[in-house]
């Protein structure tokens, strides 16, 4: 048992904020953020470079392209996703490789839909995945825009570089247009969703804790560091407890993949990624509640990606369920049985 | 990242439960909570059982007396331990996981003789003098005094919440010994004799209506030198050796015994309704998240601990401890709020288990280091902010 990263997964991580900082730095996505509405056009030369990067076909096996890794390697690279505020329907194009033509290399965008609500970057999307079902479908858009495919009203979006399109009625089950494909079920893609998300979550939460300890070390009032009040110390704490908690819980999710697992690290990490960025933008004062600094930005994608594949009811729910799941023996790993995976709660 | 367990902690964890399957069946009942030197002989009796069977001192050094287990062996020691409602430390916890493992790195070979193996059999109880009354959070502040004559100290002062000192053979003392040095650098730490001349024990009631704490008073109480342990005017260094056995595992059979709680929690919900209420089903949702989460930050800061021993380190498992210890001590105290909730009005019955719990619990974010003071540590030392005043 070792629940820390190996030397190889450090070093992937690594390399991923390393391509990161060079194909994504901190202008582009101020340029992304400060664009005019209707926002900027989708990138997807950046698409192809992630794809090129190997962040969508990790999982895929070398024979078919990829590097053969599993889901802890994902976590870690998407991780640095959320750190960086990356956007793009990530998490759907990675769970499309090996399904949807051009996803594993980034030369398709892919985005997904689980059930009726907000679906993102839906009108620059090839396909939508619909995970609505037990079997999963591919919903190409070629030959029209996914909005023409996909009914959905574009709306406002709270988070600026990500549009978002409010769709209320999903495709039946068989269409002209949707393909069953050959994936694993729904309800495991739709874990694998919840999981990469939380990643992300937990990338956001340990930057903006970052971000906040910067900030305290360097901004002088009453003629010292404000990091010497201890008011602020300890927001500061409380911070790096939520992160840890979540890191520990989103590693053992990807390890164990139970559902139980699954909802923690979900439900902790939305926490710690919409908690750490309030405190953060607190710590900053004026300055956090401007447009120019990044907090508002890590804070109103941590609430889109609460609201995403499991949102804290939901989670909390199927967390309650697995408590009167049979019997009990103690401690997760024997408790922990492996439950039918409803995202629509347990009444 | 791997939660497996090697083929090796497999088959130590199938002994292990062969064992207890056999041994605790033929445990007498547990004395009454109140009845201290029955409690004493009970849990004294356990650590000579867990001796016999070569349990004790699992994680102490092999030269100590002990085991030289890995931090995951004992981990799943604490794991299977309370898995079969096992007893607890009890009364010999300062013994084994304080006094005696800083005997064992810092005491003498005539010391480590004396005072380890009474220890591990459960036959020498051990209790903690470290709090006053005026040095709490602020320990080093401590004023008790021992001053030099002849071949002993002549010891004066008072210490305070020493649990256990009235069934306790000795007590780890810290002392000051040069009044003039600096608060860090003029302590030393010594063995007390319990019985010595001039020891006085009135024990205090906690909240929860118990009697494990107790007042020591110390009046010209004569230490002979050789109890001391570690250098003259080192005992805070000595002291904080402590630390490093401690491996990421404290706490890791209470987490694993709350994660049972929250399913009689549940249980109990459903049959008297409370279940249907959608926020008390979301409160227990989250407690689930918490517990899981702690069990699976124990599996972090043992594997750091591992990692660590393996490459030469002193198996410190980094300050993950202050992490795990504030969301912990909140999580168990959330947990028995809960339960206050489910029982309704029965909450007020002071005989009910989880009501005794949810009193006890008020301790956690206090005990061991508070939770600001553990928030202290964790923006001092981990988040490298500026020392605040």
């Amino acid at each position: 048992m070792d629940l820390r990263p190996d030397d190889d997964q450090r070093a992937l991580k690594a390399g991923m904020r390393e391509l990161l900082q060079a194909r994504f730095p901190r202008e582009r996505l101020r340029e992304a953020a400060d664009a005019d509405r209707p926002g900027p056009a989708f990138d997807r030369a950046l698409w192809r470079a992630l794809g090129e990067a190997g962040l969508f076909s990790l999982r895929l096996p070398e024979k078919d392209g990829g590097a053969g890794l599993g889901l802890p390697e994902a976590v870690l690279v998407f991780e640095e996703a959320g750190r960086a505020l990356l956007p793009g329907p990530l998490v759907a194009t990675h769970l499309a490789a090996g399904h949807v033509p051009g996803a594993a290399e980034g030369a398709a965008v892919v985005t997904a839909v689980d059930r009726p609500g907000m679906v993102e970057h839906l009108d620059a999307s090839d396909a939508v995945l619909l995970l609505n079902h037990p079997s999963v479908h591919v919903l190409s858009t070629a030959g029209g825009t996914g909005r023409e495919k996909l009914p959905g009203r574009p709306v406002r979006s709270v988070d600026p570089t990500t549009p978002l399109y409010d769709v209320r009625q999903l495709p039946p089950a068989v269409t002209d247009h949707a393909m069953q494909v050959a994936a694993p079920g729904a309800d495991r893609l739709r874990r694998e969703a919840a999981l990469l998300t939380a990643a992300q979550q937990l990338g956001s939460a340990s930057r903006t804790l970052e971000m906040a300890v910067d900030h305290a070390r360097t901004r002088i009032q009453f003629g010292r560091p404000i990091g010497t009040f201890q008011a602020v110390q300890h927001l500061c704490a409380q911070m790096l407890v939520r992160a840890e908690i979540a890191r520990s819980s989103v590693h053992a999710a990807s390890l164990t993949m139970t559902a139980c697992d699954i909802s923690a690290a979900k439900l902790l990490a939305d926490d710690a990624a919409v908690r750490n960025a309030r405190d953060c933008l607190q710590l900053h004062g004026g300055l956090g509640f401007s447009w120019d600094m990044d907090v508002h930005l890590h804070l109103k994608r941590s609430w889109l990606r609460l609201e995403q594949w499991q949102g804290a009811y939901e989670a909390e729910e199927v967390l309650a369920a697995a408590l009167s799941n049979g019997p009990t023996e103690g401690v997760p790993d024997h408790r922990f049985r492996e439950m039918d995976w409803t995202f629509n709660g347990v009444e | 990242m791997d939660l497996t367990y090697s083929p090796e902690e497999e088959d130590f964890r199938r002994c292990l439960r062969a064992w207890l399957r056999r041994t605790l069946p033929k445990l007498p009942p547990k004395p009454p909570p109140s009845d201290w030197p029955a409690r004493r002989a009970y849990d004294c009796a356990w650590q000579r059982a867990l001796y016999d069977a070569g349990y004790a001192g699992l994680h102490w050094p092999v030269d100590a007396g002990g085991q030289g287990a890995t931090p995951t062996q004992h981990l799943i020691f604490l794991e299977e331990t309370e898995l079969a409602g096992a007893p607890y430390v009890g009364a010999n916890f300062v013994g084994l996981l304080h006094a005696g493992p800083t005997i064992a790195t810092e005491g003498t070979a005539g010391q480590r003789a004396r005072w380890l193996p009474p220890i591990l059999r459960g036959e020498e109880v051990w209790c903690q003098g470290f709090s006053e009354p005026e040095a709490g959070s602020d320990l080093a502040s401590l004023r008790t005094r021992a001053v030099r004559d002849g071949d002993a100290y002549v010891v004066t002062g008072s210490k305070i919440w020493t649990s256990h000192a009235q069934v306790a053979d000795w007590c780890e003392l810290l002392v000051r010994t040069d009044p003039a040095a600096p608060r860090h650098r003029g302590l030393s730490w010594l063995a007390l004799p319990m019985d010595a001349p001039g020891v006085t024990v009135r024990p205090l009631r906690t909240l929860a209506g118990s009697t494990e704490f107790a007042e020591v008073f110390l009046d010209d109480v004569r230490i002979p030198l050789a109890h001391r342990i570690g250098a003259e005017n080192d005992g805070w260094r000595v002291t904080m050796v402590t630390l490093s056995f401690e491996r990421g595992t404290a706490f890791a059979g209470e987490v694993v015994a709350c994660c049972r709680t929250l399913a009689r929690l549940a249980a109990v919900a459903k049959e008297n309704g409370r279940w249907e209420d959608t926020a008390l089903r979301r409160r227990l949702g989250r407690l689930n998240a918490d517990f899981t989460a702690l069990w699976r930050l124990v599996q972090a800061n043992v594997s750091e601990a591992e990692s660590s021993l393996r490459t030469g380190g002193d198996g410190v498992p980094g300050l993950g401890g202050s992490v795990f210890k504030l969301h912990y001590s909140q999580a168990r105290q959330e947990l028995y709020d809960t339960a206050a909730d489910i029982l309704g009005p029965h909450c007020l019955d002071a005989d009910h288990e989880w009501t005794a719990e949810r009193l006890s619990s008020l301790s956690y974010t206090i005990a061991a280091g508070t939770s600001q003071i553990q928030r202290n540590i964790i923006a001092e030392r981990i988040l490298g902010l500026p020392k605040g005043r």
